[in-house]
């Protein structure tokens, strides 16, 4: 089980439990605002682009290539972001605080 | 009949009906709220499973065994949450423009101030002699027609499939039921796979792909009848072969659910005709998503496309235009296919072009760009997000390309610009 810390654009912060899958599909499962998630989750649309909270990276596994190339059709990119269909939910990420990108 | 004329004309009692609550209508929906709209939302369908996704039909939900709810759009709560009222398994039968009122299959009229028809496509179902009365036959389309080839060959993995169509959907299915373990046979009635929609160059990568993981893939066959053969069929082309088949797919195209629409007088091409704010010729009524016949301003002509981003950008901008927005559609296309390991996506769209140039990194890592004179067209790239980013960036920005560079792995797409 993982709680992650979901932040909107809107600054609402939401925590919701996950147990399996992908935080993508936790994120759409509890409506959180501004991940999509349009292709359902196989890597090929980049709605889902979150940014790790700094102190939180060490909680997440390191981003294959594809993903960090789908990462680079978003303007607003950085060193944190994830697209978080890739980011799959174990108690390793348990506490993460995710920024639902722009 | 209501007549919402009578009603005072309040914000929040207007309707907005949305009659189709696949990828475009779900979308809409949603999309409506979040630009402010205040009033009633009706999202109608006649199949009665709560919103999904359909590109994994083909693909993971086909060889898994995971649940349909593992692929819905939103959650069930969302929709509640948004107050958005879901009619599933309800068709709507016709559109009374004049008194703005959509009747439905309850038997009941639904008032609407604005109407959004995101009524999609059904699987064209080919005129082959002996198909209708064939057994174990199925399109591909919607979760109902996968949950039943999954049933079929569940009990029996190891049965003789035969694909007609070697579009992706054909492809797909192959790539998942050879994965479960069937024999498959694909017929395609061109001389190559993808015809349609890609260079022979990609043609024959897929068909190498498929032959290597045992699909058994024939070109130029025109199947012309069905026999009955037992407990089997027998699929008979043209040149007189014929293909026992234990479960038939067809994966043969589309075909547009426009009649609701041609039957209340909206203009039809190929497709429901909408404009740059995916309005019909009625202020009243939209039409998004697969079903309608719009204008691509990147490629400066009509279009109709089946696929999620258009679905999903139609949905926008005709949630933004009913709230009063200045919006307008401006996308490029896009596109992707997953079969065995292989993960193909395309930007843009080909046709007309009159170069492909290949750059390939690896036998299982190229992509083609297609040009017409120096302008980038469209990018098919196989494994290879890179490409498809960079081929995306360099559409939308219009800048020339050194095709020389572009052939080059050794040089960074980067750097390929002129």
């Amino acid at each position: 089980m993982a709680k992650i810390t979901f932040i909107t654009s809107d600054e609402q912060r939401i925590t919701v439990e996950g147990f399996s899958g992908s935080v993508m599909a936790l994120a759409v499962e509890n409506g959180i605002k501004g991940i999509d998630g349009d292709c359902g989750g196989v890597c090929s649309c980049a709605t889902c682009h979150v940014h790790v909270a700094p102190e939180d990276v060490s909680k997440t596994r390191e981003a294959s290539e594809i993903e960090t190339d789908m990462l680079e059709l978003d303007d607003h990119t950085d060193q944190y972001s994830r697209l978080s269909c890739q980011l799959q939910i174990s108690e390793d990420l348990d506490g993460v605080v995710l920024r639902v990108a722009k | 009949m209501s007549d919402v004329s009578l009603v005072e004309n309040l914000a929040e009692n207007q309707i907005c009906v949305i009659i189709g609550a696949s990828h475009a209508g779900v979308n809409c929906a949603f999309a409506l709220r979040k630009e402010g709209w205040e009033g009633k939302i009706m999202l109608i369908d006649s199949d009665p499973e709560l919103p999904y996704h359909r590109p994994p039909l083909s693909k993971t939900y086909l060889h898994s065994s995971e649940a349909l709810g593992q692929n819905l759009l939103k959650s069930s709560e969302s929709y509640g949450k948004e107050n958005i009222q879901l009619l599933l398994g309800i068709k709507a039968l016709s559109i009374d423009r004049k008194t703005q009122n959509v009747q439905l299959d309850n038997g009941t009229w639904q008032a609407y101030d604005k109407l959004v028809l995101a009524t999609g496509a059904r699987a064209m179902i080919p005129s082959i002699r002996g198909l209708s009365e064939a057994k174990h036959v199925y399109p591909l389309r919607t979760a109902a027609d996968v949950n039943g080839i999954r049933d079929k060959i569940s009990k029996n993995p190891g049965q003789d499939v035969v694909i007609i169509g070697g579009g992706y959907i054909g492809l797909e299915t192959a790539a998942s039921l050879r994965k479960l373990g069937a024999k498959v046979t694909v017929l395609e009635r061109e001389s190559r796979v993808l015809a349609r929609v890609t260079a022979p160059e990609m043609s024959s990568f897929f068909e190498s792909l498929h032959a290597a993981n045992g699909v058994s893939i024939h070109c130029n066959k025109q199947v012309i009848s069905i026999a009955e053969d037992g407990e089997k069929v027998q699929v008979i082309c043209e040149d007189g072969s014929s293909f026992p088949a234990d479960l038939l797919v067809l994966g043969v195209g589309i075909q547009v659910n426009s009649e609701l629409a041609s039957a209340a007088g909206l203009q039809i091409e190929n497709g429901i005709r909408v404009d740059e704010t995916s309005c019909t010729n009625d202020p009243n009524v939209y039409a998004i998503g697969d079903c309608t016949d719009h204008f691509n301003p990147h490629y400066k002509r009509y279009l109709r496309l089946e696929c999620v981003q258009n679905a999903v950008d139609q949905a926008k901008i005709a949630a933004g235009a009913i709230c009063g927005k200045d919006v307008f559609y401006d996308a490029i296309p896009w596109f992707w296919s997953d079969q065995y390991e292989v993960k193909l996506q395309l930007v843009g769209l080909s046709a007309g072009y009159d170069e492909a140039v290949l750059r390939k990194e690896s036998e299982l890592v190229f992509s083609i760009w297609y040009f017409r004179g120096n302008e980038l067209l469209a990018v098919d790239a196989v494994n290879s997000a890179k490409a498809y980013v960079w081929g995306t960036k360099f559409i939308k920005s219009g800048e020339p390309i050194d095709k020389e560079k572009l052939k080059n792995p050794e040089i960074e797409l980067k750097s390929i610009g002129k």
